[in-house]
């Protein structure tokens, strides 16, 4: 088990025959992920990457019965991409675009509620790395490498994070179920609680790392959710301790611009919650392996 | 992206908010012609920068005869005003508005955010307004109204009905209210604002609702669609390193310290920041150069982070996903090379192609320090400005 994406997932690549996609969908051939084609409106009946491609996604998905997508569509076609995958019954959709502007985002959100809770398609992202399950299959860009298959669930804000800790704990012996990144965009897909609820019920999952950063409040809703809900234990650690109040730290999302943004504030409640907080983010490989102990 | 508040006004006038008349001045002698022509007895200088607080700080004058506005557009002028919000350096004043002053019997505070945990337009409303939102807040947290707006239909006319009844506003005032509300939400959603605030909405002695202050921002990622709103920026309000960055694509944020850092991904330069000030260090600034960083994006980046005087080491960590260890590394020979920087600098690389990376680092004997652990790169950092202060 993993969650989300094993090697038998049927994914689909959208916006698959531009530049980075391109790249992209080579690297995850090779990693083992079963891409079963793309689309890209106007190239319907070619092949690239040694799959078919497609029109639309309805086409692709009766063609294909992919029941997952990645979209590498450039920021202001993006909407359209996620949408899209949405009305053609995806079930998780990865979006790796940054840049989305923030009222198309609230423009997907409010589309994605025309479908019962149930039927509902998962995005994870945008602006994201996307999400590995490490030794059976990638729906991202991340360097896999890095990855060793292994006990420890990991959802992160941001790509680069969520790959120093993996890094950190393969130099350890310890590996990953599957590591979800959820992007640093201010109006994202699915939340840090959407997938510890995943991890709670993954049988191969026995720790949760979970990486945030200031802005929002996602981390702490999370962290209420692990006290309440979950059994197994959450390792927790938060981006910008010393970023200024009101100033954009990169990604769109990471501002403090009010009450329980800041990582001082997200630190203390998760800390209340029960979370094991990781202080520095040189530490993962050295608090994890207490937590999968005890 | 911000602009100013005579900006903001014009879009608003465009949508149907009354505003007082007002001109822009680019000297004494155009402002004392401004308030000739706009007429009256009684004007509003005001200094026009993009920060909040200029009242308090001196940015808003109120003249009752062309000779003080001839004294306060001087005075002014080329002036750094530093506010509460601006830090010590303060920002510089080369556009002023005068303004027909307006008496107001009442004054209202109007805002539009985005909310992120609803993922909504909120409509933020008080009947208290001319002070900032956090002051209100903090004053009467109770007293502030609050309402999501539902994306797929827009602000409806009851809601706008509902917020005005509940700052209080008179039943005769009501129907202005609501066009006002319905003016800013279309604003908000036409041109991808992130930001949208009047403050204060005034109620003048004749009934009418004028917006004496108006403040809005907008999303960068929108601005491919507005090309009339790219056109509002004003880059002389903005940190002139970051205005660099800007030009040259990079994320960067001006901090105080003196270590300069040059890092890849907005979340591990966020914790880089963090782990150079727990080994005792300050960073100079936040930069991210992106997936994909060529050597020439290196080089870039190090100018960038050199040209800040402030900076006594660099701190390059990378983890490369999308990106190249042997790139960056060439990227820090060439800098090294053709900027000689005179401070240490310390290098970490990880990920894709590192053992070229390394390879071309210590091959190229330009003398950096290299660390192997997101720990050692803070403490590295640290170490070496100890080691160069010695000097």
């Amino acid at each position: 088990m993993s969650i989300i994406l094993d090697e038998q997932t049927p994914v689909l690549v959208q916006g698959i025959t531009g530049r980075i996609a391109t790249f992209h969908t080579t690297e995850m051939l090779e990693y083992g992920t079963n891409v079963v084609g793309g689309v890209t409106p106007g190239r319907g009946g070619s092949s690239h990457c040694g799959v078919d491609v497609f029109d639309t996604m309805k086409q692709a998905v009766a063609a294909t019965e992919a029941t997952a997508s990645i979209v590498f569509v450039p920021p202001p076609f993006a909407a359209d991409a996620i949408m899209e995958a949405a009305d053609a019954g995806i079930e998780y959709c990865v979006c790796i675009t940054e840049g989305i502007p923030v009222q198309d985002m609230i423009k997907v959100k409010r589309y994605q509620r025309r479908y019962q809770h149930a039927g509902r398609m998962c995005l994870i992202g945008p602006n994201c790395a996307g999400v590995i399950s490490p030794d059976r299959a990638m729906m991202g860009i991340m360097p896999p490498h890095i990855y060793e298959r292994g006990p420890v669930g990991i959802v992160s804000r941001s790509g680069t994070l969520g790959y120093e800790a993996a890094s950190q704990l393969k130099a350890v012996g310890i590996g990953v179920s599957t590591s979800v990144g959820i992007g640093g965009d201010p109006i994202n897909g699915s939340s840090f609680m959407d997938h510890l609820k995943r991890f709670e019920r993954d049988g191969d999952t026995e720790a949760i790392v979970m990486i945030g950063e200031i802005g929002g409040l996602q981390e702490a809703q999370a962290a209420q959710y692990a006290r309440d809900h979950m059994h197994k234990p959450v390792v927790g650690y938060i981006a910008g301790l010393t970023a200024p109040r009101g100033r954009t730290m990169g990604h769109a999302g990471a501002i403090v611009s009010t009450v329980g943004e800041s990582a001082a504030e997200k630190v203390q409640l998760m800390r209340e919650c029960g979370v094991t907080i990781v202080k520095l983010p040189s530490d993962f490989g050295t608090i994890v392996p207490k937590v999968l102990r005890r | 992206m911000e602009i100013h508040e005579y900006q903001a006004k014009a879009i608003l006038a465009d949508y149907g908010v009354a505003i007082p008349e007002g001109g822009l001045a680019y000297s004494p002698e155009q402002a004392t012609y401004r308030a000739s022509e706009i007429g009256g007895e009684q004007w509003v200088v005001k200094a026009q920068v993009h920060t909040g607080a200029r009242g308090q700080a001196g940015g808003i004058r109120m003249c009752s005869n062309e000779r003080e506005v001839w004294d306060a557009a001087d005075d002014l002028l080329g002036k750094r005003l530093v506010t509460q919000q601006t830090g010590e350096r303060g920002i510089g004043v080369y556009r002023l508005y005068v303004e027909a002053a307006v008496a107001a019997e009442r004054e209202i505070y109007l805002g539009f955010v985005l909310d992120r945990s609803a993922e909504r337009v909120m409509v933020v409303a008080s009947a208290e307004g001319g002070m900032d939102i956090e002051e209100i807040a903090a004053r009467d947290p109770a007293g502030i109204v609050r309402v999501n707006v539902e994306p797929a239909v827009g602000l409806q006319a009851f809601e706008a009905r509902e917020i005005a009844f509940a700052v209080g506003l008179e039943a005769a005032l009501v129907p202005q209210a609501v066009q006002v509300m319905s003016a800013c939400y279309r604003t908000f959603g036409d041109l991808d604002a992130t930001m949208l605030e009047i403050n204060p909405l005034a109620v003048t002695s004749d009934g009418r609702l004028v917006a004496l202050d108006a403040k809005m921002t907008f999303d960068d990622n929108a601005l491919f669609r507005h090309q009339d709103v790219s056109e509002l920026r004003d880059k002389s309000q903005e940190d002139p390193r970051e205005r660099t960055a800007i030009d040259r694509g990079l994320s960067y944020v001006g901090l105080d310290g003196s270590i300069g850092c040059i890092i890849n991904g907005a979340g591990l330069a966020m914790a880089t920041l963090d782990m150079i000030k727990h080994a005792g260090g300050e960073p100079a600034n936040f930069l991210d150069i992106g997936g994909g960083a060529s050597p020439e994006r290196v080089l870039k980046a190090f100018r960038l982070v050199l040209s800040d005087e402030n900076v006594e080491a660099v701190l390059v960590n990378i983890f490369a996903g999308i990106n190249r260890c042997d790139w960056v590394a060439d990227g820090v020979v060439q800098a090294v090379q053709q900027l000689e920087p005179k401070v240490p600098v310390v290098v970490r690389l990880s990920g894709t192609n590192v053992e070229e990376g390394r390879r071309i680092l210590s091959e190229a004997g330009v003398g950096v320090v290299t660390a192997d652990s997101l720990a050692e790169a803070g403490v590295r950092a640290v170490e070496s400005l100890e080691g160069s202060a010695a000097r």
